[in-house]
């Protein structure tokens, strides 16, 4: 779910500009440190005002989610393959993933020597699958099939289907690193978008109307059903497990409570990682992220753009782009951007999810949300003012004026207070408590729970609740110790 | 076959010209005789007078249902005849040669870099190009290996060295299988493209066959190189995005 402005957006700027053969040299660090120093100087006293400051700040986050965008898609540095051995957690008495702060976790992740040891690649094939014999509206013509992707042991193992966070996509960079980590234990892996995913939504959904758990749920097994289909000739599987991350987490633990009665899988081990625990407390806080944008949610473009601006001035000066990944922590040590600037970045990476999927759905339903009903798109239809209008709305506006009426249509008892209550793990409560297959690996100040609904897990799962200090929301998946126990749980 | 060469980039013309002019709209269809329903969140209702919209600012793009199209052949240029070369590529090349021929035609680009270095009139960049070029290109034997590694590199090209004299973008322009571009940068690249083609005739003495396989290994090199990958964001606004990220990104490019 922590898929960041760098995720997207500026995965976007690098690749864009790589096409135009924008390459990015590996590279010494003391130049764009002295670089940075020029610029503190630049800025220092030309500007005044907290909201320069604040923009300068988040300038200084773009730059360096930019710069970590880079470092990811360009030189990340080559571990060398282990074979099957464990990951060996830390050596450290305490838990010592760097950041305290949740935002600054959420944002950065984990760097570089902090993170387990992965191979730089693994034997991994990306497929396309039908899922359903429909036609697709026009202007989604690419998203008729659903892209997933799996990496298989040569010999008998167990399988492992990984589910991505909200609007991630099954290569996103979490699932990715995932799939590394599982392939590298001896697990076949399988990799699966979100069900909010654009790519999952046309191909998948039945409904086209993403979000609601029990349904996604549903989309889900058969997806994973019609993979399997595809997979039994190839391998010989032991048994089957499941984890997802964020949203995934939550949709693991319904598909997990699905399996109980379809029984195809019989999954022997499920692990949810920073789940919600109700899914609306959780979008609701996402989407007033969005209020720490300087001026408020109405200058969103213009915050993009002052961004942009404020990075052409460091760019400019900057020569040659030497990056490296300790760049970027140096540079965040450096500059320390406040919390606010922090959570409106993290606001905006899920205000371009929710209106990927908002946008989305309306196209597969015609239900007149941002689109009018009786327009179509063609294949070369821009999307106009739709594509502004459809960045105003937030997930909570969604919930309201699309998803809920929907809803309500197939069932005219329900209440939205029902409906939100659904969306919950406390629905399922009772089964969560006494399955013993269900793990969940959490961190205590994720940001995307309200204040205590953390002592849901231990309260609901005891011993199967583990609770890591710090590490925001998933910043510390790819720590060391996170991974190895990720690997463990499934090992037992 | 030097003619048929040429004459590629002609024939891409005169289709792009053919193409803007039979035009494909953009607009989304309405049937016939019906007025719009208004939806839920209309632009109206949402937008206040003077918000304006992320993918609104003045990024020209009159030729947009031409630059669709366009986009839509790139991916499937992209699907049917270059992923699968740049995979067929990978998997035959050893990794320290892939990583030899990468750096062959960075080298190479640093001929670019170095000649647009100097229209712009800029000291250290082309200071720090002719060392790179030079020690690259023996001591590194012919720049297979980086050994300047330490020196600073940039990425200039003829679009820039346009835009550094004050030339204007122009309109937004999808190009065949290069991608997100604009008049100014596709005239940039066809102009570049040219001096190094001069620059090998005159310096190399290379058989139609090996020049050939140079220009197909660059391009394999580059799109290796690129981790973008159409229709693959998982967004129905990717198109605006690409645009607005390659625009601004071009910006910064030429401002520094």
């Amino acid at each position: 779910m922590r898929r960041l402005f760098s995720g997207w957006l500026i995965s976007f700027a690098v690749q864009a500009g790589v096409v135009n053969g924008w390459m990015v040299s590996s590279a010494a660090t003391q130049q764009l440190d002295d670089t940075l120093k020029n610029v503190n100087k630049t800025f220092s006293g030309s500007e005044a005002g907290w909201i320069m400051t604040s923009v300068k700040n988040s300038f200084y986050t773009y730059l360096v989610l930019l710069v970590t965008a880079i470092a990811l898609v360009g030189c990340s540095t080559t571990p060398k393959p282990k074979g099957e051995a464990a990951f060996p957690p830390s050596n450290a008495t305490s838990y010592d993933y760097p950041f305290d702060n949740s935002y600054l976790a959420t944002v950065l992740g984990t760097p570089e020597k902090y993170r387990a040891e992965l191979p730089k690649e693994i034997p991994l094939k990306k497929r396309k699958i039908k899922i359903f014999d429909r036609d697709v509206p026009e202007a989604l013509w690419s998203d008729a099939e659903l892209r997933y992707s799996y990496a298989l042991q040569k010999k008998a193992a167990p399988l492992i289907f990984l589910i991505a966070g909200t609007g991630a996509s099954y290569d996103g960079g979490k699932n990715t690193n995932m799939g590394k980590a599982f392939y590298e234990a001896g697990f076949h892996v399988v990799s699966i978008s979100s069900p909010t995913h654009m790519n999952f939504i046309v191909s998948s959904s039945k409904s086209g109307v993403p979000g609601h758990v029990f349904e996604d749920a549903e989309d889900i097994y058969r997806v994973m059903e019609k993979i399997w289909g595809k997979l039994k000739k190839k391998i010989e599987v032991t048994d089957f497990y499941v984890t997802g991350y964020s949203l995934g987490g939550l949709n693991a633990a319904f598909v997990t409570y699905l399996d109980e009665k379809r029984q195809v899988f019989n999954f022997r081990k499920a692990l949810l990682i920073n789940p919600p625990v109700r899914l609306y407390s959780s979008i609701s806080l996402l989407d007033r992220m969005l209020e720490n944008i300087p001026g408020g949610v109405d200058n969103f473009p213009l915050f993009y753009n002052k961004l942009v601006e404020e990075i052409g001035r460091v760019y400019k000066r900057v020569d040659q782009l030497n990056l490296s990944e300790d760049f970027v922590y140096q540079a965040f040590n450096a500059v320390d951007p406040g919390n606010e600037e922090l959570a409106a970045l993290i606001g905006v990476s899920f205000r371009i999810s929710s209106a990927n999927m908002a946008f989305t759905s309306d196209l597969m339903t015609d239900a007149g949300y941002i689109k009018p009903k009786n327009v179509s798109f063609t294949k070369n239809t821009s999307p106009g003012e739709y594509d502004a209008v459809a960045h105003r709305l937030g997930f909570t506006d969604f919930f309201h004026v699309y998803f809920y009426p929907y809803h309500k249509e197939l069932n005219p008892e329900l209440t939205r207070a029902e409906l939100i209550g659904q969306m919950s793990l406390g629905n399922i409560e009772d089964y969560l408590r006494s399955a013993e297959k269900i793990e969940v690996m959490h961190n205590q100040n994720d940001l995307i729970l309200e204040p205590g609904d953390i002592d849901f897990f231990p309260r609901v799962f005891g011993d199967r609740a583990k609770i890591y200090p710090k590490g925001g929301h998933c910043g510390n998946m790819d720590y060391r110790d996170n991974v190895a126990h990720m690997v463990n749980v499934f090992r037992q | 076959m030097t003619t048929a060469k040429n004459k590629f980039p002609a024939a891409l013309l005169l289709l792009m010209g053919v193409l803007a002019f039979t035009g494909c709209s953009t607009k989304p269809v309405l049937p016939e005789g019906e007025d719009v329903i208004p939806p839920d969140f209309s632009a109206e209702r949402v937008l206040g007078k003077d918000v304006e919209g992320l993918h609104e600012e003045a990024i020209s793009d009159p030729w947009e249902g031409f630059n669709r199209s366009i986009y839509r052949f790139n991916y499937r240029f992209d699907k049917y005849i270059f992923l699968p070369a740049v995979g067929a590529y990978q998997a035959v090349t050893p990794d320290i040669a892939e990583k030899g021929i990468h750096n062959f035609f960075r080298n190479i680009q640093d001929v670019t870099t170095l000649i647009n270095s100097i229209l712009q009139l800029s000291f250290d960049k082309t200071m720090h190009t002719t060392t790179r070029l030079m020690v690259n290109s023996t001591i590194g034997l012919l720049g297979f290996i980086n050994v300047a590694s330490d020196v600073p590199r940039s990425d200039e090209d003829f679009g820039q060295t346009l835009g550094h004299w004050g030339v204007g973008t122009g309109p937004f322009l999808v190009l065949p299988v290069m991608g997100p571009s604009n008049v100014r940068d596709g005239i940039g690249l066809g102009v570049d493209w040219y001096a190094l083609k001069e620059i090998r005739d005159r310096t190399t003495d290379l058989e139609t066959w090996q020049e050939l396989t140079w220009d197909i290994l660059k391009a394999l090199d580059l799109r290796a190189h690129t981790a973008f990958r159409y229709y693959e964001t998982g967004s129905p606004f990717e198109y605006e995005w690409v645009r607005l990220l390659y625009t601004t990104k071009r910006k910064l490019d030429v401002e520094r």
